[in-house]
């Protein structure tokens, strides 16, 4: 386990170093001048000369590549070139937002894929089964946003149990803020609920074909005790790599829900950075998020380890 | 008193008549042999009387087990039933066994759950009982995970996990039709002491005449979900009055009518053929280490010649024949067809097929029959012509409209009969079949080999047949090569072979290898 743990770690490095170089590349190498894209066609060139000195375009490539690098690793991003900040401080006030909401969301999320999921496969065909079905479906095509208006107008104008957007901080008290996240964390829950729980209702489906329930029931355990012993664990597979993918994507795909419910998330500061072309902020979020996604691949491989024995011995 | 009654058991799933008034008794202590081919009802039975039917199943008449009326009881006295008075026996061991949990919680679960007993105490019987299945502590601990193990070891602790509790009945449902002879031999060995140990009865399903007649005392045949005849083991090839029956002893004794020439220029030629493969690196910089799967192999195949080609799975068949079909690099060697190299002249490969083991698997299921008969042609920058894929379809005992079905609407026996025409329709002069014949019934396979004989004949072809079942390659082959660990340790005339081998090894197969009483 140790030694397949070590090797997964070392792949994450190597991917972490190669998508620092392709960022680099798309942002600065590939095409054209930085400073003159951040100032628009209009700027005058000693003002676009002034930009260039001040990010420091006119060092050699690999000086700015590992001065860069450099940064990440200590937590100096930069300065913002709009905000007149620095980044890591902008990055971090989104954070305290956007990490909170992800986790809240893909909690909501796995709290009620798992149940439904389990429950549509283990009455498979009944009347249960197919309302689970349909519910998903729906839950899978309408987008979020919508769940979002419709929840903002039942919840928050008319029963008046939310409010309609917006964020009071965490030092307002833990409760207030959490409840300030739910309504948004359940409108990117829902979607992720549906798809997450015709993934789970699809694998236990598999796993209950197994030969292995089979032997389980031939040893006198219950269809129950067959589905908590035997078939959860190994229908967990697929499903993990779903949470994965999902956990991503929430952490950087609320750019609407953040919208609807005014949240200065780190989802609305990409959208800004790119609008008002401030490629600093750009540049580390798009590595943050990057090295988010590798993160939690490598926590998902580590999982995939502790559920199947037979992927230890590889790497 | 009988351990089991069946009487008059009729079994429908979603309206379709399956079992018709099934009828047997099993005594204590007692083996009792069901025979059939498959569909023949045999493991739905044992699934009647373990009450564990796919939906829609209705059964009715009666299933007495040491006085349970099974087919009155409810699922809480069944959950009691299975495991403690009943156990049962899977025919596939790779995937019996819950892959993510070690082989000792799976023993020690059938304990937990039945007995009121410390985990640790569960535990310690685990270790008992894999100990009585063979399987000793120190060189299989409880924490064994099953894709650790071999087949016949899985197979071991699934018996293992089904005589925990020593119930009076154990149901074997084709316990050794997956692994190769010498395992089966062990196997049914270690479930015979276990019945004489324990004086439990033992249901053993097969379709197989020879691994029964063994070990069995008392046989049911079954057929279309009846028993049309039974009697006692060692009497029943003389007693038996069902046509069925003596259409079974005759199918497992089978002989092909062989009489083809032999011209004595080698149409294949196999010089000292190596092949390696890589393994994982130890250490990160460290050279990769390498198996050698084939060591120094040279035979030569003669025109019109059946040469056999035996040995357990693991010890190189399987990679050898990928290397005379091309498929692989060789790292040493050279192998040859009708004089030219297969490995640096392509061309050449189209003059040899190859048959499957699984007539199942080996056919893409989207495509009809003529797009898979010729595709052998799509490597000759053609397609086939309609008269010839008809050609191939009869040749095989099939009609040309079958070519527009798909795979799914045959059953095992025509599957590899559609996979004989594909590798008849570019007229190769020789066909590789590898384990062609072993996942079929009896009567089925009879009918194959007779095919088989013909075919040779009438296209003058030559065969390498690569398998595990000695009774199969006797009936066939002309000469016979023994093969174990990669090397070539024994090779001579089927029946010089057969009457005197010389090597341990080739004794130890033949003595494993299942016998029916002459008929």
């Amino acid at each position: 386990m140790l030694r397949y743990a070590v090797k997964r770690l070392g792949s994450l490095a190597v991917s972490l170093i190669v998508a620092s170089l392709v960022i680099f590349a798309c942002i600065e190498v590939v095409p054209g001048d930085p400073a003159s894209f951040m100032l628009g066609i209009n700027a005058q060139p000693d003002t676009v000369e002034a930009l260039r000195n001040e990010l420091g375009l006119n060092k050699p490539l690999v000086e700015r590549y590992f001065s860069w690098v450099g940064g990440l690793v200590t937590g100096d991003l930069g300065t913002s070139y709009t905000y007149r900040s620095p980044v890591s401080e902008i990055v971090s006030e989104r954070l305290v937002i956007s990490i909170p909401l992800a986790l809240f969301a893909l909690s909501l999320t796995v709290l009620i894929a798992f149940p439904v999921g389990v429950l549509a496969a283990t009455r498979r065909g009944s009347f249960t089964d197919v309302t689970v079905m349909g519910a998903t479906q729906l839950g899978v095509a309408i987008p979020n946003f919508w769940f979002a208006l419709l929840m903002v107008l039942v919840f928050a104008i008319n029963l008046r149990w939310f409010s309609a957007g917006g964020f009071p901080g965490w030092d307002a008290g833990f409760l207030v803020a959490m409840k300030a996240l739910t309504l948004p964390a359940v409108a990117l829950a829902l979607p992720q609920a549906s798809i997450l729980a015709r993934v789970m209702r699809s694998s236990l489906l598999d796993t209950l074909s197994e030969d292995y329930i089979r032997s389980a029931r031939a040893k006198g355990l219950t269809t129950r005790q067959t589905l908590w012993r035997h078939a959860l664990r190994n229908a967990l597979i697929p499903v993990l790599t779903i949470i994965g993918l999902q956990f991503s994507f929430l952490l950087a795909g609320a750019i609407i829900i953040e919208n609807v419910f005014f949240l200065p998330g780190l989802g609305r500061l990409v959208f800004q950075a790119i609008s008002q072309r401030d490629l600093i902020v750009v540049e580390s979020v798009v590595m943050l998020l990057v090295f988010a996604v590798i993160v939690v691949n490598f926590l998902v491989d580590l999982a995939y380890a502790w559920v199947d024995p037979r992927l230890r011995g590889r790497a | 008193m009988s351990l089991l009654s069946i009487k008059g058991l009729c079994l429908s799933i979603h309206g379709t008549e399956i079992l018709k008034d099934v009828f047997f008794d099993i005594a204590p202590g007692e083996i009792c042999g069901v025979i059939g081919e498959s569909g023949s009802g045999k493991s739905l039975t044992a699934f009647s009387v373990m009450q564990l039917l796919p939906r829609g199943a209705e059964t009715s008449g009666e299933i007495r087990l040491s006085g349970l009326d099974v087919l009155a009881a409810r699922e809480s006295e069944l959950c009691r039933m299975r495991g403690s008075d009943l156990g049962m026996v899977f025919q596939e061991p790779m995937t019996a066994l819950n892959p993510v949990q070690t082989i000792g919680a799976q023993v020690a679960e059938t304990i937990l759950i039945h007995q009121d007993v410390s985990k640790a105490e569960a535990m310690a019987r685990a270790a008992e009982t894999l100990e009585r299945c063979e399987l000793p502590n120190d060189r299989f601990p409880l924490g064994r995970y099953p894709h650790e193990l071999s087949g016949g070891q899985r197979q071991r602790v699934v018996i293992a996990m089904a005589i925990a509790l020593q119930p009076k009945l154990l149901i074997a449902d084709e316990p050794t039709t997956a692994l190769d002879v010498t395992t089966q031999a062990e196997i049914l060995r270690l479930l015979k002491r276990l019945v004489d140990e324990d004086d439990m009865g033992l249901m053993l399903i097969s379709h197989d005449l020879a691994v029964v007649t063994d070990l069995a005392d008392h046989i049911v045949i079954m057929k279309d979900g009846e028993v049309v005849e039974t009697g006692e083991a060692a009497t029943l090839h003389k007693s038996m009055q069902h046509p069925y029956t003596k259409a079974l002893f005759e199918a497992s004794g089978h002989q092909p009518d062989r009489t083809a020439t032999r011209i004595e220029a080698p149409l294949l030629s196999v010089e000292g053929v190596i092949r390696d493969y890589a393994l994982p690196r130890t250490s990160l910089l460290g050279p990769p280490g390498h198996f050698r799967a084939v060591d120094a192999v040279s035979f030569d195949i003669r025109r019109g010649e059946c040469l056999g080609l035996v040995g357990e799975s693991g010890c190189g068949k399987s990679t050898l024949t990928r290397a005379i079909l091309g498929l692989d690099p060789i790292q040493g060697g050279r192998i040859t067809l009708d004089g030219r190299d297969i490995h640096s002249d392509a061309e050449v490969r189209q003059k040899m097929q190859v048959v499957f083991q699984d007539p199942f698997g080996s056919f893409n299921p989207r495509h009809r029959v003529a797009r898979l008969v010729g595709e052998p042609f799509y490597r000759l920058g053609r397609s086939a012509t309609e008269a010839e894929i008809d050609d191939a379809l009869v040749s095989v005992g099939l009609t040309p409209s079958d070519k527009y079905k798909y795979i799914h609407e045959f059953s095992g026996g025509q599957r590899q009969r559609i996979a004989i025409a594909r590798a008849l329709i570019i007229k190769p002069e020789l066909i590789i079949l590898d384990e062609a014949v072993s996942a079929l019934d009896v009567s089925i396979r009879a009918q194959i080999l007779d095919l088989l004989v013909d075919l040779s004949v009438d296209h003058g072809l030559t065969y390498l047949f690569i398998t595990h079942d000695l009774t199969v390659v006797r009936t066939i082959a002309d000469r016979i090569l023994v093969m174990q660990n990669g090397r070539i340790i024994e090779r001579g005339d089927t029946e010089t072979l057969f009457d005197a081998p010389t090597q341990p090894y080739t004794r130890r197969l033949l003595d494993a290898a299942p016998r029916l009483p002459h008929v």
